[in-house]
């Protein structure tokens, strides 16, 4: 059996899939950024700096992004799914850290 | 004029105006409101973080200054990283799955090797996908059950109350992802998933995916940052 992996026969692959090999790798890299993860949490002096937190964040982001293009194949496939996952995505963020600030400086100003 | 039973029983593609199958435009829509769901959720969860009036906390020790009772920092963060490493291990799970259902349309070799066979088995895939997304399910049954004996409840503080919700609603879709998959394994197994039905083990495929990105998000910023 050949070790490609066909798109099916209809527009909405615009390119090929990944390869199974590319899967592999896929699965690999975020193994590998999960356990630098965990390793993370358990360095105090990294905990301590302020480096720990945008650390865990661009890691999760990553991970968050690798299996969205790959395994979801939005890399590949039609820009409307694109558009239908990171618009909603995207509000989704916007409220979400709007919402943090908003009620961040509410309780500072009940602590006060 | 009359239909011939063949036309009648054709096989209907559900391709819209934009040229795309409704089916997948339909699951990256339900996708992207479940994007919405959860942000609400996990913001409930970071607007909750540290207000808590009694413990247990997440990530320190809480002793009651009334009883003098002393609760541990509730978080497991080994046990979470092994359930999250078996959640991202089930979507390499699902990609093998449905790459095994696209490629039966290929010509297969007169002899196939061992791993040929095994990347080629759909069936392999999905109960393996199955497997470990019901082996997380049984890591989160763990985790809640130990929680409730260590004294943390729903009702408890702001913490069990977020946190209870949040991962309660992310296992809920893991169940209904598993039920799912389950349900694609029994067709596989009973009449042998097609090229034809790739779309479908793809559909399954995205909310999964989906199920585990959600958790990637979680296990950083509800178990790992402080």
């Amino acid at each position: 059996m050949a070790h490609e992996h066909a798109g099916h026969d209809n527009p909405d692959h615009t390119h090929e899939h990944p390869t199974w090999k590319q899967y592999r790798w896929v699965a690999l890299i975020l193994t590998v950024i999960t356990a630098l993860e965990v390793w993370a949490y358990y360095m105090p002096t990294l905990v301590a700096s302020p480096f720990f937190v945008p650390l865990l964040l661009i890691m999760s982001a990553a991970k968050f992004i690798i299996v969205v293009a790959f395994y979801m194949h939005l890399k590949y496939d039609h820009r409307l799914f694109r558009a239908l996952f990171t618009g909603p995505l995207a509000i989704a963020m916007v409220t979400l850290i709007s919402l943090l600030f908003l009620l961040a400086k509410t309780g500072a100003e009940m602590r006060a | 004029m009359a239909h011939s039973a063949a036309e009648t029983h054709a096989p209907t593609h559900h391709y819209t105006t934009t040229g795309l199958d409704s089916r997948k435009v339909g699951i990256w829509m339900f996708i992207g409101s479940e994007c919405m769901l959860f942000a609400s959720l996990i913001s409930t969860y970071l607007i909750y973080k540290g207000k808590n009036v009694v413990g247990p906390l997440p990530h320190e020790a809480w002793t009651n200054p009334q009883t003098g009772e002393t609760f541990k920092a509730i978080l497991n963060i080994p046990v979470t990283s092994i359930s999250t490493f078996v959640l991202l291990m089930s979507s390499f799970a699902m990609v093998m799955a449905l790459a095994a259902v696209e490629n039966r349309r290929r010509p297969k070799p007169a002899n196939p090797g061992f791993w040929q066979r095994v990347e080629g088995s759909s069936r392999l895939w999905l109960f393996m996908t199955c497997l470990m997304g019901a082996t997380f399910l049984g890591f989160q049954a763990f985790e809640f059950t130990s929680f409730v004996h260590e004294g943390l409840t729903i009702r408890r503080n702001l913490f069990g109350s977020s946190f209870f919700t949040l991962t309660g609603f992310h296992g809920a879709h893991v169940t209904a992802g598993v039920i799912w998959l389950g349900t694609l394994l029994a067709i596989d197994m009973k009449r042998g998933l097609q090229p034809k039905d790739a779309v479908w083990v793809d559909i399954a495929a995205l909310y999964w995916h989906f199920v585990d990105v959600v958790w990637i998000a979680i296990f950083t910023l509800v178990y790992l940052i402080r």
